[in-house]
């Protein structure tokens, strides 16, 4: 249970496929126009990330090594063909919002990433709570870049009008150039806090993670040298 | 004869000039244009420009006490930033738009990419496109002797007559800066004269913009069409005060060259064959883009390296 836990967090927090990753871009900057098609993309691929995630943990030892990727792209494409479907017959309203995008999660690198360097490798249950954990970090962070976009680019959070009638709404946020300004923002906000945190430790503290994981660039690999 | 041969370290050739004595140069040369956009336009414009210029500095100084860096506001390049700026808003826009777009080019444009001689682009112009992007109608919204008009590039793209003295003087709509064009280059004549720009950016641009344009539009070789073109919206400005940037333009007199004749180039492609009938801002600042594969084409031969074997 712990390592369940553990695999949440780090999804969540510690590789958090838009903050600290950077993967997902696709989707991250062209759907995220409101804090609604935010959360909608994060759930949709929060959704097959899990799904794959347990299918190809399941079928791990069947699929041969030379063919694992085409295969884990049959799972992923399964599985985004059924949301896309089960999106366009309940919600069409944010299947109309998302568009292409939806098609597109099959080549989200997420997905085939997790697949590769985790699900392939581990148990069901924790291959399960990876691909949550993971999902759940991105839909976290696609909400937050919506809500910062439409709420300056449109003056309202989840449809709902927030910002007075006076205020006149940066139209830039909502066009593509805002998202490229709001994610560097965010992202170095994100940098900012955790530098703050690992400044606890000291440089060349204890530290027991790799370093391509570590903000703390003042550190220069001295910390856990000879470690990797 | 030994105390008349003094041997010392280089550099043997000294100048005065420095950053900020070419900044002030710059200031004065657009005092005039200046001027006239606010005797032409009124109170409103005044205080955009006291606001731009108020604002830019003191973003820079915000921004360098923040990260404990050393405060550079002394080279007067945020004065001119600022003044840039207003002199391409529309002289009714509102203080806060005036107060966002200097933000936006100080710290945005300038101080994340590492203050002075960093940016990527010329910061007056990208915060010029944001305010264009974001507020469209208060930026397109030329207000003339209480009316509000359509600017002479507008009109003869509708086909309409201009008088072209009055373009050449500055009585039409437009922004706070771009109007007069005698104005601007008395500007731009002190500031080659005084050697702080290079007339080979203008002059490329000038001369690619109206080749291009006597081949494309559909007015032809037309000289009064091609005057208005030139005289019109914010060539004048641009092409002597913006694309001349030290900092966002080639060094090579070659990559000059090269870099006027895209400005000149993706202007006239804006003007005759997008929705809008102004494209100077986003002219300059795709070439501020290409300057580095610019300069990239035109290093220079290291000696003894060139001709033939």
């Amino acid at each position: 249970m712990r390592k369940c836990m553990e695999r949440l967090i780090n999804g969540l927090v510690k590789e958090n496929p838009t903050f600290v990753l950077m993967l997902g871009m696709c989707p991250t900057l062209a759907v995220t126009t409101s804090a609604i098609n935010g959360i909608g993309m994060g759930l949709a691929t929060t959704v097959v990330l899990v799904l794959s995630n347990i299918m190809i943990s399941v079928l791990r030892k069947v699929i041969p090594d030379g063919v694992r990727i085409p295969a884990f792209i049959v799972v992923i494409a399964s599985f985004v063909t059924i949301v896309e479907l089960l999106l366009k017959a309940y919600i069409p309203s944010l299947y109309a919002a998302l568009g292409l995008y939806i098609p597109l999660i099959v080549v989200n690198c997420i997905i085939l990433g997790r697949a590769e360097s985790y699900a392939s490798k581990n148990g069901v249950v924790y291959s399960a709570f990876d691909g949550l954990g993971m999902g759940l970090g991105f839909t976290f962070g696609l909400t937050c870049i919506g809500m910062v976009r439409e709420l300056i680019g449109a003056g309202s959070l989840f449809d709902i009008m927030i910002m007075p009638e006076s205020y006149e709404p940066v139209t830039i946020f909502i066009l593509a150039p805002g998202a490229f300004l709001v994610l560097a923002f965010l992202v170095a906000i994100m940098n900012r806090i955790k530098l703050a945190k690992g400044k606890d430790t000291g440089v060349g503290g204890n530290c027991d993670d790799l370093c391509r994981n570590c903000p703390n660039t003042n550190c220069g690999g001295r910390g856990i040298a000879g470690k990797e | 004869m030994s105390e008349n041969v003094k041997v010392s370290a280089s550099p043997h050739v000294r100048s005065n000039m420095s950053t900020s004595r070419i900044m002030f140069f710059v200031i004065i040369a657009l005092l005039p244009a200046t001027l006239y956009g606010i005797y032409q336009f009124g109170f409103n414009s005044a205080l955009l420009v006291a606001v731009c210029v108020a604002v830019c500095v003191i973003s820079e100084l915000v921004y360098e006490k923040l990260m404990r860096a050393p405060v550079t506001i002394g080279d007067l390049s945020a004065v001119v930033t600022g003044l840039l700026l207003a002199l391409n808003l529309p002289p009714n826009a509102t203080w806060w738009m005036a107060v966002i777009g200097s933000v936006f080019a100080i710290i945005v444009v300038k101080m994340l990419f590492g203050g002075i001689g960093q940016n990527f682009m010329n910061p007056a112009l990208a915060a010029r496109c944001f305010l264009v992007i974001s507020f469209t109608a208060r930026m397109n919204n030329f207000v003339y002797d209480g009316v509000t008009k359509a600017t002479p590039l507008a009109s003869i793209r509708e086909g309409n007559p201009v008088d072209l003295l009055d373009m050449f003087i500055g009585r039409i709509p437009g922004t706070i800066g771009e109007v007069s064009t005698v104005a601007l280059l008395a500007g731009a004549v002190f500031l080659i004269i005084t050697g702080v720009i290079d007339f080979r950016i203008p002059c490329a641009y000038l001369v690619s913009f109206v080749l291009f344009m006597g081949l494309f539009s559909q007015s032809g070789w037309s000289i009064p069409y091609l005057v208005a073109q030139v005289c019109g919206g914010g060539l004048i400005l641009g092409a002597f005060f913006m694309a001349t940037d030290y900092v966002t333009s080639p060094i090579t007199k070659t990559g000059r060259v090269i870099f006027g004749v895209c400005c000149g180039l993706l202007t006239g492609m804006f003007r005759v064959f997008s929705s809008s009938p102004e494209g100077v801002s986003y002219a300059i600042i795709i070439s501020n883009l290409l300057v580095p594969l610019i300069e990239r084409i035109t290093v220079p031969k290291c000696f003894g390296k060139g001709g033939e074997n």
